[in-house]
């Protein structure tokens, strides 16, 4: 690693390179959705990914590297890819079965990425695969009521484990205000997590807050 | 041992994609505990190609239900029930000269065999038989229309949610197929099902259809005479969407029946607003743009 791509927010394998001659965030893998690359590194869009507009918004999301991450809503892979590729063991789980395939294909390539078919609302559907104590719980749902699939997923959380959560408030509710579904999210996040940063994702993503958080423990 | 992993049942496969836990486990170390793996590496290895094994056959089997079955499916289900009414009226018919107590339906078949009715003279076996069968038909519906409700949401997710099961594969079998549905303007959505109508009206000697199918939805029925039109329209729109989402991506956006139900508030709120003798604000742009849409049904 040259001293100045070193990014103190950055987990290690995230880099921000010059590709395509600007300075983009990057990890190394296999190329999967025909991003630009540069060698082994491939750009990492933070406006597909809102887990990349954290890192490019600057956010303390407190990761390192080589963590082991339960990723809800992993969708076709295109963040749970880039995750794979600087995480430890990664439990993708995707609800609806079409952008699973793509998911699959990723997984191919990424040994310690384990795709699954069930619904983040239902964690008792998959407890008996995913291990206890992981030290990321990731979510990108668009389901109504986000916070309280986050709340049910605690379960995996270790106790210093963090919370990386997108918050979409058109899939809370399209007509009421985005600023008060986000109020609405984080107290009932609050319940189970201490918020430590709330960030809303603007130009990457509209009407998004990203949240980072740790688990109450009493 | 208080909880059981994955690896502990027969089948890696089958448990991943059909087990349960109430609670995690730190598993990868209780797999090698129980010398079901020799480190956590092999644990890792066998827990990849078990998921993605798992992930590929789930796959296959929604892909399997696809759009083709479902169009069989709620062919022969609307071939079972107006079956199932014809014969019955038959039956009724023919009842009628035996049984004293004849009603009328299928209610009647299922009477008959229920109380056992003793019918007297040569045809009443033949009667008596004709009910079964009016009935059995009548109970493959149901089963039929239950194998509907499972499928079309797996089908077409999105549009199963916003036009219940039964409203979806009609569209869907309307069509011609979930890819050609995501192909129509939304005008022609919101008259499939009224082509009779509809080609009187471009003859020139009818006004055009409102509603086709759609005319079963509860946002179409329920809401006045008057805005029918318009709730029909806004519906078509919706399920126009919703289609396009089912048949390109396949996610799942619940928004879009957010957007529906604000969208036909709206429009019910007109009935209040002239009882109370005002004009409904902001209802005018969103009927402005989408009036063209009432003629896409000729393409």
């Amino acid at each position: 690693m040259t001293s100045d791509t070193v990014d103190p927010t950055l987990p290690e394998g995230v880099e921000r390179r010059p590709i395509d001659g600007v300075d983009r965030l990057a990890t190394r893998g296999e190329p999967v959705y025909g991003e630009p690359t540069d060698g082994e590194w491939r750009a990492w869009d933070p406006s597909r990914s809102k887990l990349g507009a954290m890192l490019e918004v600057g956010m303390d999301t407190g990761l390192e590297g080589g963590e082991v991450v339960l990723y809800l809503g992993a969708a076709s892979g295109t963040t749970v890819s880039h995750v794979a590729d600087f995480a430890g063991p990664t439990y993708a789980v995707e609800f609806a079965p079409r952008p699973t395939r793509d998911l699959l294909s990723v997984a191919e390539s990424r040994p310690r990425l384990f795709p699954l078919l069930k619904d983040a609302r239902r964690p008792a559907t998959y407890a008996h695969v995913v291990e206890a104590d992981v030290d990321v719980l990731i979510q990108d749902v668009a389901t109504r009521g986000q916070a309280a699939v986050a709340n049910r997923n605690r379960q995996f959380l270790a106790d210093d484990g963090r919370l990386l959560l997108a918050v979409k408030a058109r899939s809370e509710d399209v007509t009421a205000d985005p600023e008060a579904v986000f109020e609405d999210v984080k107290a009932t996040l609050e319940r189970e997590y201490e918020i430590l940063e709330a960030t809303r994702l603007e130009p990457h993503h509209d009407d998004h807050l990203a949240v980072v958080a740790c688990p109450r423990v009493d | 041992m208080t909880d059981t992993g994955w690896f502990e049942a027969d089948g890696a496969t089958a448990s991943i994609r059909a087990g349960s836990a109430e609670s995690p486990a730190s598993w990868p170390r209780l797999a090698v505990d129980r010398g079901v793996v020799p480190d956590e590496d092999a644990y890792y290895d066998a827990l990849h190609e078990a998921t993605v094994a798992a992930a590929r056959a789930a796959v296959e089997s929604a892909e399997q239900a696809d759009d083709r079955q479902l169009i069989h499916a709620i062919r022969a289900l609307d071939d079972c029930r107006r079956t199932a009414n014809e014969l019955a009226e038959r039956l009724a018919e023919w009842g009628g000269t035996v049984d004293p107590d004849a009603g009328t339906g299928v209610a009647y078949a299922r009477t008959l065999l229920e109380t056992e009715a003793d019918l007297s003279g040569p045809a009443a076996d033949r009667v008596h038989s004709l009910a079964e069968r009016v009935v059995a038909l009548e109970d493959e519906a149901d089963a039929l229309e239950a194998h509907v409700d499972r499928q079309a949401p797996i089908v077409a997710p999105n549009l199963a949610a916003l036009a219940g099961p039964q409203l979806a594969a009609r569209l869907i079998s309307l069509a011609g197929g979930l890819e050609s549905l995501a192909k129509k303007p939304s005008g022609t959505v919101q008259v499939l099902g009224a082509e009779e109508a509809l080609f009187a009206h471009l003859r020139g000697h009818a006004s055009s259809p409102k509603h086709g199918v759609i005319f079963t939805h509860e946002a179409v029925r329920g809401t006045r005479m008057a805005d029918r039109g318009s709730a029909a329209r806004a519906l078509a729109g919706k399920l126009a969407i919703a289609a396009r989402i089912d048949h390109y991506s396949g996610d799942r956006r619940p928004e879009l029946e957010a957007e529906f139900a604000d969208r036909l508030e709206t429009i019910r709120a007109r009935a209040t607003a002239e009882d109370d003798g005002s004009s409904p604000a902001d209802d005018t742009e969103s009927d402005g743009h989408t009036e063209g849409d009432t003629h896409g049904g000729g393409q």
